[in-house]
């Protein structure tokens, strides 16, 4: 089983790490990794910038690199999420394009996901000892069902204990560029995330998507807070995190 | 209604910053959400109804010329008078020649959001006649000197019971109630007599229905219910969209139209009104008029953002959205606030006067997941994000910045170059504990303005899985 890992821009610019863990899990679960050396971007950021014409380019890029793959998984519901929901939207009206990316979106998958329902992944390496809570990300959630997945995964560890926090669903306002555009708006949704965090007691914040876990640290940091740890799911069911 | 929407930003922020008005939108999103979801649980197929309420309202804007002919035809039948308002400018002219016509002086209302868009009470009171709300949430606002409403079912829910205690005390010269029911009772007393003086009486409409020639119209006050069978003339007022083929279709979208609003199996008050008082009725009017308005309708018909025609204003995607819920519906600057209000909005008033609204979404998609009628609202967003962009609507840097950042995401090469290159550069900026607290560059330094950023590696996962 070959299974192209779409590593996505911000964990190559920003968190390696949680691409490496990545592949340790898809590797223990028994895929043949392979990561297309010239992908950079899904083209989110153009697309909901409203630039249709570089997100067709890098849409375009993205099928051609994969399409060869039986799988393609990445360590982000928001990055799988626009190419199994939305590549397909850009190409309406040219036949040959929409039956290639159908094809791709059917084997594209979220990271928990593809390790659960595909590689029927029972346990992991990883061994973290801790209280820990976990921050659903919108796109994971609502565009790749992600909910259970990253949960039952968790919970195979002995020594982790999950504590839900409240409105665990809600958006943590980062929202790509908007985190940007609408700074106090996006830190007042930001703050209301650390606080039902910080609520729970959890040593550390876990979460599947590092856009926002740049936001929830990026925010925690900023309020006084050095002691939540933010772990993307990755990290920790590879061994990486505690 | 005078549109404020360019000032969206700065509203936003003081709304975040009105201690006040955090309190009572806290109070009020702890009660309409889980009222909802309870709610929902009593059916047995919510999807199933979904779906079906989203094929009566696409079936109904698919042949809109047709089903509203039909209904002009059975409304005009049952004795009715069908007006047709092109602008919102025409729905004011038609009222007040309705009012001439019948010797008016006083006119209720009930609740009608599309009479908010021609600002409809001024013009009654330009023309010299008294126009009362009695839509307790409008009436409020009306005597608080017409401030403007903040949610399309619930027009004052960002005031406190105590803000409200304090404007009927003054207003009414009365002693200051504590508790919300002596306020109800005395905002009763005060609008029981309007009721009785009154010469006409003005709703909304929540459905006009084709096969009957009827206005459905949902309230929990009962007081659409007065103001429709008192007065001597009724007129109901409402969007051309909001057209159902038939009472049945009005059966199935009720079932999700009050739970998904408020949480209630049932609004307290549905009124179907066809027609005026016939020979054999005790109550209703002597004559009844509809006003279908245009106003922007079939130019969103003839858009890429069609499907917000859909909408049975509901209000479920503003309760339910992250950013309405903390900055409260006066940001939007117009009628309709949140998520179908950054489509509605910018359609109506036109985009260049509503720039912020598209764009100020996280597009975290929870007002799509509860849209009773599957309206894809993010998606409809990126397109007007879209038309921004294809106008020059967006900031130079913006634009800039997006420029730059495509035009190496399109090339691996170069963009595994720069990459390497910006990861070390950040590797070098000062950090305390793994965290950058100040970037560089306008679109950066807005990251760190709120918060801190993580320091990179210093190599990238490309440059680290080669080697």
């Amino acid at each position: 089983m070959r299974v192209g890992f779409f590593v996505t821009c911000l964990v190559d610019l920003v968190r390696p790490s949680i691409g490496f863990a990545a592949i340790k899990l898809l590797k223990a679960g028994g895929a043949t990794v392979y990561v297309p050396p010239t992908q950079t971007c899904c083209g989110q950021p153009a697309y909901n910038s409203g630039d249709r014409a570089d997100t067709i380019a890098l849409a375009r890029k993205v099928v051609e690199e994969f399409e060869g793959c039986d799988y393609l998984v990445a360590p982000s519901g928001s990055c799988s999420g626009m190419i199994k929901t939305h590549y397909g939207e850009l190409f309406a009206g040219d036949a040959a394009m929409e039956r290639r990316v159908a094809g791709l979106a059917a084997k594209t998958y979220e990271l928990t996901d593809f390790l659960v329902n595909v590689l029927n992944v029972k346990e992991t390496a990883g061994r973290y000892k801790g209280k820990i809570t976990y921050h659903d990300s919108c796109a994971g959630l609502r565009e790749m069902g992600v909910k259970t997945q990253p949960r039952v995964l968790l919970a195979g560890m002995p020594d982790i204990e999950l504590i839900e926090m409240a409105d665990c669903e809600t958006c943590c306002g980062f929202g790509g560029t908007f985190s940007i555009k609408y700074g106090d708006i996006s830190a007042r949704l930001a703050d209301n995330k650390c606080v039902h965090v910080q609520n729970t007691g959890a040593d550390a914040v876990v979460l599947g998507d590092l856009g926002c876990m740049m936001n929830i640290e990026g925010r925690l940091r900023r309020r006084g807070d050095a002691k939540t740890r933010v772990f993307h799911v990755a990290e920790v069911l590879a061994g990486e995190g505690g | 209604m005078q549109v404020a929407s360019m000032h969206f930003t700065a509203r936003a922020r003081a709304s975040l910053n009105d201690e006040q008005l955090q309190v009572n939108l806290r109070k009020f999103q702890g009660k309409f959400v889980p009222a909802r979801r309870d709610a929902l649980r009593e059916l047995t197929d919510f999807e199933g109804t979904r779906e079906a309420a989203r094929a009566i309202r696409q079936r109904a804007l698919d042949n809109l010329d047709t089903w509203l002919e039909i209904f002009e035809a059975n409304a005009k039948a049952s004795g009715a008078t069908v007006l047709w308002a092109e602008t919102s400018a025409d729905i004011n002219r038609l009222v007040l020649e309705i009012a001439a016509r019948h010797n008016v002086g006083k006119i209720i209302k009930s609740k009608s959001m599309v009479s908010e868009e021609s600002a409809l009470d001024h013009a009654i009171e330009a023309a010299g006649l008294t126009v009362i709300e009695t839509d307790l949430g409008e009436y409020i606002l009306q005597i608080n000197d017409y401030e403007p409403p903040s949610h399309i079912i619930g027009p004052a829910l960002h005031k406190s019971k105590e803000e409200v205690a304090a404007l009927f005390s003054k207003t009414h010269k009365t002693e200051r109630k504590s508790d919300i029911q002596a306020l109800c009772l005395e905002a009763r007393g005060v609008l029981r007599q309007h009721y009785l003086t009154a010469d006409m009486g003005i709703t909304g409409g929540n459905f006009f229905v084709a096969e009957t020639g009827s206005v459905v119209v949902v309230t929990n006050e009962g007081n659409a219910t007065l103001t429709t069978t008192l007065p001597k003339v009724h007129v109901a007022i409402s969007g051309i969209e909001k057209i159902v083929p038939t009472l049945e279709d009005v059966a199935t979208l009720m079932r999700l139209l009050p739970r998904s609003a408020t949480g209630q199996s049932i609004s307290n008050y549905v009124d179907i009104l066809t027609g005026p008082k016939g020979a054999d009725h005790i109550n209703g009017p002597e004559h009844m008029y509809f006003i279908l308005v245009d106003s922007g309708r079939t130019a969103v018909l003839g858009s890429e953002v069609r499907e917000a025609l859909r909408c049975i204003r509901c209000g479920a995607c503003m309760n339910h959205c992250p950013v309405y819920q903390n900055i409260g519906g006066h940001s939007y600057g117009w009628v309709y606030p949140g998520p179908i209000g950054s489509i509605l909005t910018p359609m109506y008033v036109g985009l260049e006067n509503a720039l912020d609204l598209p764009q100020a979404s996280t597009f975290c998609n929870q007002c799509g997941v509860v849209c009773p009628v599957k309206i894809p609202l993010p998606d409809l967003q990126r397109k007007l994000r879209e038309q921004e962009f294809a106008r020059g609507l967006r900031p130079w840097y913006e634009r800039t910045g997006l420029r730059i950042w495509a035009w190496f995401a399109k090339r691996p090469r170069l963009y595994g170059l720069a990459s390497r290159i910006g990861v070390r550069a950040l590797r070098a900026l000062p950090r305390r504990d793994g965290m950058i607290s100040r970037l560089p560059f306008a679109l950066a330094s807005g990251w760190t303005a709120e918060r801190d950023f993580p320091a990179p590696a210093g190599k990238t996962f490309r440059e680290l899985y080669r080697e």
